[in-house]
């Protein structure tokens, strides 16, 4: 049976806001230097950080079909499918202009409301036009500015029945780090997700154990995050010093 | 002392006496160290013996602790302990250009290494959406690395595990093996682990002339040492009565533990990521995919064991594909992308393109400069996210890969099939004996490399 088959589906339904080219950060300068040492003329370069805009109707492939399963059985929940998803982004960096449709490493990434992450989880996981049954992790990003969205927590999900894979984000402000535990719906993310408190502080809630992992239980701070130095000491090689990977000039 | 709980759920499977029988000075416990000693207190009160074991222990696959709470000789609890083995390879992944990555990766998991840095380098490519740009000479030569290191680490595994149960011809037979794979390693990467042989784009260098002759004739030697494991192993009826029915996981328990690799297999699902989400061109090529029904740890060495011929027969179609595309390109044609491939190796042992370096020091002051920009900049990478996976020897190994639009990554994620298996432990382990424990584990091959990262 095919994904959809015998349902009903609302197509184009839902209310997403306009895709937007997402500004996550600007940049000033080129190679790290930012005091009366720069030399190098591109002082006044100004670049913005932007992540690819949300996408639109036709996504094609099994996309549109997966999401209109996800809506109306979130529908049927009684919850409002523009409520549980925030945006709906297709990566496809080897699409062509003439919109033939994706290609084949195009990726569906379903921005979810922290509320509504685990009833998204478990309707991934249980419907048969989905069944993502297997989850692959936790993975925490930290924008530090993305003013009120800086932390993210990715959910890589496969479906081994359809041979179809997913990306779930949950984003949470860095005051208020919270996003509801994914355990009770894949226990496998148990460890995944202390991997994610650990080094990005997010707290999962309602985590059977939610202890640091790699590093040691008193460790102070949170490693992967942006603002956390890398840390290293110069190297004397031949003469001449090598400074510690994160004061190396840089160029983005 | 109080009386013995018998009302409690592993008291009636006990193999130990009443505790009246032994006197009020027993169970007696000897500890020291700071975590230890609360874990000990904590036990003394409610009756239990814990037992600590590793993280500097032969038989944990590297520093593994793992915590067994013991009643006789029954585990009634396991729990692992990790992170001894943490270097922040992917904090430093950001601080490090596209191409620099693949040198981190490498050394996660060190058994394994051509499989993180293929992983890293496909998702690389495919944020640079050249995915079918890739030749297919870099793709042949990728596949055949890839199945021959799948070898290697099954060996290291039949092997290690043969010896933690007192099997010493078994891990010197397996290492014997292991050798023959890495000095065909040695041959085409110079080196016989931490190759970052796979680059954005394609691979360092092509394959040495004559290279493909050696690999033909370093397969039987393989295969021979296969032949002589399995016999060693498979029917060895002390060996067996080891592993059969130890460790077992059904299918429900690994879906739910995100469980992937033989250890699946073993559990009846032919789930393998080279079937379902084929990469590098492995559509194309002629295999099985092994499956069982026991789910136990026997069935895993059985499998491993299958495993490792049918990469044999993947790398005997690799060599024939090599052969045919002698000379063509290993990398990527997009100078922006690429770097010199076509390298020749010198007096000491390191590799130079002299083509390249005649052009660049010789004719063209443009090309000299975008060389340099080439290799301290890097290349951009457009915005966005990625995730790609490969089928990797202990399960599904992920990339997680955001750019924002740099030269650097801006977050590198790897999950890594140890590091999830791992979550098993306490279901294989609890409920066994002790000395089911070591067998257990084994049978997930963990290793701390790729655990800790």
């Amino acid at each position: 049976m095919t994904a959809g088959e015998g349902r009903e589906v609302a197509r184009g339904g839902h209310d997403l806001p306009e895709p937007t080219a997402e500004l996550v950060a600007e940049r000033t300068g080129m190679f790290g230097a930012h005091d009366t040492g720069d030399t190098s003329g591109y002082g006044g370069l100004v670049r913005t950080v932007t992540m690819p805009p949300a996408a639109t109707r036709p996504y094609g492939s099994w996309f549109d079909e997966a999401v209109d399963v996800l809506a109306e059985v979130l529908d049927e929940q009684g919850v409002a499918f523009g409520d549980a998803v925030e945006r709906v982004m297709i990566t496809d960096p080897r699409r062509s202009a003439e919109g033939d449709g994706p290609s084949l490493d195009a990726e569906l990434t379903l921005y979810v409301a922290r509320e509504h992450l685990v009833r998204v989880c478990q309707v991934l996981r249980d419907d048969q036009d989905l069944r993502f049954e297997l989850s692959l992790g936790v993975s925490g990003v930290h924008y530090p500015e993305d003013a009120g969205r800086e932390l993210h927590a990715v959910y890589h999900l496969t479906s081994v029945t359809h041979a179809r894979r997913l990306r779930l984000e949950v984003t949470c402000p860095d005051a208020d780090p919270h996003v509801p535990t994914t355990t009770g719906v894949y226990p496998t993310n148990d460890w995944h997700e202390r991997e994610t408190w650990d080094f990005f502080g997010i707290v999962f809630d309602g985590h059977p154990g939610l202890a640091r992992i790699e590093m040691p239980d008193d460790w102070p701070g949170h490693p992967q995050r942006k603002d956390y130095p890398l840390g290293g000491i110069p190297v004397e090689y031949k003469g001449a010093t090598v400074p510690p990977p994160d004061t190396r000039r840089q160029y983005s | 002392m109080t009386a013995p709980a018998y009302d409690s759920p592993h008291a009636a499977r006990s193999t130990r006496p009443p505790s009246e029988d032994y006197g009020p000075s027993v169970p007696g416990f000897e500890a020291s160290g700071g975590d230890w000693d609360e874990i000990a207190r904590e036990a003394i009160g409610e009756e239990r013996i814990v037992v600590n074991m590793g993280p500097q222990h032969p038989s944990t696959h590297g520093v593994l602790r793992l915590m067994l709470e013991i009643d006789g000789e029954m585990v009634t609890e396991a729990r692992c302990g990790i992170g001894y083995l943490h270097t922040g390879i992917e904090k430093n992944m950001e601080y490090r250009t596209w191409t620099q990555g693949t040198t981190f990766c490498t050394r996660m998991d060190y058994l394994a290494p051509l499989f993180q840095e293929t992983a890293y380098c496909l998702g690389t490519e495919r944020l640079l959406g050249i995915t079918d740009d890739i030749p297919e000479r870099a793709s042949v030569i990728r596949v055949l690395m890839m199945e021959l290191n799948r070898v290697a680490s099954h060996l290291v595994c039949l092997g290690t595990g043969g010896n933690e149960m007192g099997a010493t011809t078994v891990m010197t037979i397996g290492f014997t093996a292991r050798e023959e794979i890495l000095r065909l390693f040695e041959a085409i990467t110079g080196l016989r682990m931490n190759h970052a042989y796979v680059r954005p784009g394609g691979v360092a260098t092509d394959a040495p002339e004559g290279f493909t002759d050696q690999v033909r004739a370093a397969l039987p030697k393989v295969r021979g040492y296969l032949g002589q494991l399995g016999d060693l192993m498979l029917a060895n009826p002390i060996f067996k009565s080891r592993l059969t029915d130890v460790g077992v996981l059904n299918l429900a328990g690994c879906f739910a533990l995100g469980i992937t690799g033989p250890v699946l297999r073993s559990a009846g699902h032919p789930y393998d990521v080279r079937k379902a989400f084929p990469y590098s061109g492995y559509e194309t090529y002629d295999f099985d995919v092994p499956t069982d029904t026991a789910a136990d740890s026997y069935s895993r060495v059985v499998l491993r064991l299958e495993e490792c011929y049918q990469s044999l027969k993947i790398v005997e179609q690799c060599l024939q594909r090599l052969d045919d595309t002698e000379g063509a390109r290993v990398m990527v044609a997009d100078k922006k992308i690429a770097w010199p491939a076509q390298l020749s190796v010198g007096a000491d042992g390191q590799g130079n393109s002299l083509d390249h370096i005649r052009h660049i020091m010789g004719n063209s002051m443009e090309a000299l400069i975008h060389h340099f920009k080439l290799v301290t900049e890097g290349f951009g990478v457009p915005a966005g996210q990625t995730w790609q996976t490969v089928e990797h020897p202990r399960g599904e190994l992920g990339v997680h890969l955001v750019s924002d639009g740099g030269t650097r990554p801006y977050r590198a994620h790897f999950r890594d099939p140890s590091f999830n298996n791992l979550q098993a432990v306490s279901v294989l382990c609890e409920g066994g004996q002790v000395a089911d424990v070591v067998v257990a584990v084994a049978s997930l091959d963990p290793v701390l490399g790729g655990v800790d990262r």
